[in-house]
């Protein structure tokens, strides 16, 4: 999960990462009060989990509170990316002198941290990289020992600072990997992190992103949840536990496992360039039990979908037999009854597939067809969809 | 012959007692996998009942520990079926007894477990191989099994299979039945795991009854790119190439916490094109994978 910048602010503020003020506002009005309440120049950023938002007219500078108003007025609503903007930070005015940059992050490759440092922040890092390699220090960190002071020293060095900017940054460094570490972090990153005029180093944007997996540990991380505007079937799969991803398509797909439900939805487009050019509308894995309750709900969202035409049941049992699929299918109808109104080809194939087929057959619902191969059944369902 | 696991591997079940643990342990013993024995620390000295492969009832021990159940009963992999927030635990605490190989079945282990999970096995010579988070474990058919699939898809054969997805793994198996493996590797799809790609894709090359490979890769990171190359370099066997995820949009994960596009990193695509400059002959779908294979059993 990608937090906003202002609560990456907030989070930074708690461990001792010197932030600027920010007050959030939902309105052009709340703006004004904020600006108010912080003073002097204020900076309006529209908070939004993309990036470039600078480049896209979101980010401005206000002299007065009547310009914080009118700026807020411009970016609330603003399409950057396809994020609409529904909130603004309001924050205090930098006196910038340099712009560094600071990341710890998730090393997959290396299965281990890595900490990204330069003395040249405040310029894409992506470009940065590319552009001017040396300039950036890669480090890498040991999840067993973090990041303490000497290591930050070290970091700092390797990103160019002069030893007495490496004593004024190490300490925030290691404030951002306790941030990282504490919250169970995937990515923590301050561009720019600043020198103002007056000699201070302010942490000025972050990016956080928090591993939903550790969220046993973190009871407090629920309500940064939700906030953008979602697709309203995202948010009713979510409120049934259900994995499920949204796409642009007319076949609706559910399936176990997240590497055959992905499968599957390509095997789906493959076969929608022979009718018309369909495409899966979703992404659905219902997991290894496919109990009838969780089979009903994934039907129910799936259904929902005003653009499906067609769905795309696609099941290997493994350890899950056949049959208790099969039934959690023609229970799942049953549930369901007239709210179910299209067709659905299943696929059924592995443990106990031909009591599972029997159970089917037999059920003879006039919206199940059967397919005997996850092709077979994947040109069937973007034939349905296309009529 | 097979990798990492053969009909003489002692196994024990970390987390025994559990839902989970009773009903895989049963499979396990059904598949033929020499079960020895369960750890947990609450339930130490007790036994827990069930029936050996030829239906002869079977008293498993449950031991306080790894290190205790390995000096007791030889065991040398371990497999654990332990909730996520007792995962790291259960792992640190089987490496530290220097298990030769540990298959973390568990879905949902926070990375930064996994993360001290790996830099812990580094801290101890690399002793044990870990297979894992969130797999299904290992296969050698008709031998043993130490993970959660079903052992009854298909048999022994020439073919290695190495993927990052469980059912995937089992569609491969399950298209390929006819011909049959000789081990079967699901390594997961979390950002950070133990066996990788490359190292599967080694030691099936080292394993002479092991005639041709099929790698199974998935959206995100760049451990199929990485496989490639590795390929290219150190891979004389065949090898036939899935990669699933072709539709998948940027920034949205897919069921997996590892498989998710950022950027222009992590496509379907690109994996399939480097895996095709690496030689390796790269299906579209499921069943054009398997055909690829049946092409290259036929002309070995």
């Amino acid at each position: 999960m990608d937090l906003f910048e202002y609560q990456a602010r907030d989070l930074f503020e708690k461990y001792g990462v010197p932030v600027l003020p920010g007050v959030i506002a939902d309105t052009p009005e709340e703006a004004r009060a904020a600006a108010a309440k912080i003073g002097g120049v204020t900076v309006v950023k529209a908070q939004v989990k993309v990036g470039g938002r600078g480049k896209a007219g979101g980010v401005k500078v206000a002299k007065t509170a009547d310009e914080a108003e009118a700026h807020a007025r411009d970016i609330l609503g603003l399409d950057i990316k396809g994020h609409v903007v529904q909130r603004v930070m309001v924050a205090a005015g930098a006196d910038i002198a340099e712009e560094y940059y600071f990341s710890v992050l998730l090393d997959r490759a290396n299965r281990t941290y890595l900490s990204l440092c330069s003395v040249e922040g405040g310029v894409e890092i992506e470009q940065l990289a590319e552009e001017r390699p040396d300039a950036l220090a890669k480090v890498h960190v040991d999840p067993l020992t973090g990041i303490d002071l000497d290591t930050a020293r070290e970091i700092a060095r390797q990103g160019g600072f002069s030893e007495e900017l490496v004593e004024k940054v190490a300490p925030v460094f290691v404030s951002l990997y306790r941030v990282f570490d504490d919250e169970d972090a995937t990515l923590v990153e301050v561009n720019p992190l600043v020198l103002t005029g007056a000699g201070d180093i302010i942490a000025l944007d972050g990016k956080v992103s928090i591993d939903e997996n550790a969220g046993f540990r973190h009871p407090h991380q629920a309500e940064w949840a939700g906030g953008e505007q979602g697709d309203p079937l995202e948010a009713k799969a979510k409120e049934h536990d259900l994995n499920y991803v949204k796409l642009d398509g007319e076949v609706g797909i559910i399936g176990n496992g997240a590497g055959l439900v992905m499968s599957t939805l390509d095997v789906v487009a493959y076969a929608g360039e022979a009718h018309g050019g369909v495409k899966p509308a979703n992404f659905l894995d219902i997991g290894g039990g496919a109990s009838a309750t969780v089979m009903a709900a994934g039907l129910d969202v799936i259904l929902g979908d005003a653009q499906v035409k067609s769905v795309f049941v696609n099941v290997f049992g493994g350890i899950t037999s056949c049959d208790a699929v099969a039934n959690g299918i023609v229970k799942a109808l049953e549930i369901l009854g007239d709210a179910a109104t299209k067709p659905l080809v299943v696929r059924l194939d592995g443990n106990n597939v031909e009591e599972g087929r029997r159970i089917l057959a037999e059920a003879a619902h006039p919206l199940v067809t059967l397919a005997s191969s996850m092709d077979e059944g994947a040109d069937k369902a973007a034939e349905l969809a296309a009529k | 012959m097979s990798i990492f696991l053969t009909k003489d591997s002692k196994v024990i079940v970390q987390g025994i007692t559990g839902g989970e643990g009773t009903k895989h342990t049963a499979l396990m013993l059904k598949a033929g996998t020499q079960i020895v024995g369960g750890v947990n620390a609450r339930k130490a000295g007790t036994t827990v009942e069930h029936s050996a492969k030829d239906g002869s009832a079977l008293e498993l021990p449950v031991f306080g520990s790894v290190a205790e159940a390995m000096s007791s009963t030889g065991a040398d992999v371990s497999i654990a079926f332990v909730p996520p927030a007792f995962a790291k635990d259960a792992a640190i605490e089987a490496i530290e007894a220097g298990i030769p190989l540990l298959v973390i079945i568990t879905e949902g282990i926070p990375v930064q477990d996994s993360a001290d999970i790996w830099a812990t096995a580094q801290a101890h010579n690399n002793v044990t191989r870990i297979i894992g988070p969130n797999c299904p474990g290992i296969i050698t058919p008709e031998e043993s099994l130490a993970g959660i699939t079903p052992a009854t898809i298909t048999g022994k054969g020439p073919i290695g299979l190495v993927s990052k997805s469980g059912t995937l793994t089992y569609q491969m198996m399950f298209e390929l039945r006819d011909l049959g493996f000789s081990t079967a590797i699901g390594i997961g799809g979390d950002p950070i795991i133990g066996t990788t790609h490359i190292d599967a894709l080694a030691a099936f090359e080292a394993d002479p009854e092991t005639k041709a490979i099929v790698m199974i890769g998935e959206i995100g990171g760049d451990a199929e790119e990485r496989a490639a190359d590795f390929i290219k370099a150190n891979v004389t066997k065949p090898v036939v190439g899935y990669v699933a995820g072709f539709t998948a949009p940027e920034g949205k994960t897919m069921g997996h916490a590892g498989a998710i596009v950022s950027g222009s990193a992590g496509t379907a695509q690109a994996k399939k094109e480097a895996l095709e400059a690496a030689g390796v002959k790269v299906g579209k779908t499921p069943s054009e994978t398997a055909s690829l294979m049946r092409e290259v059993i036929a002309a070995l």
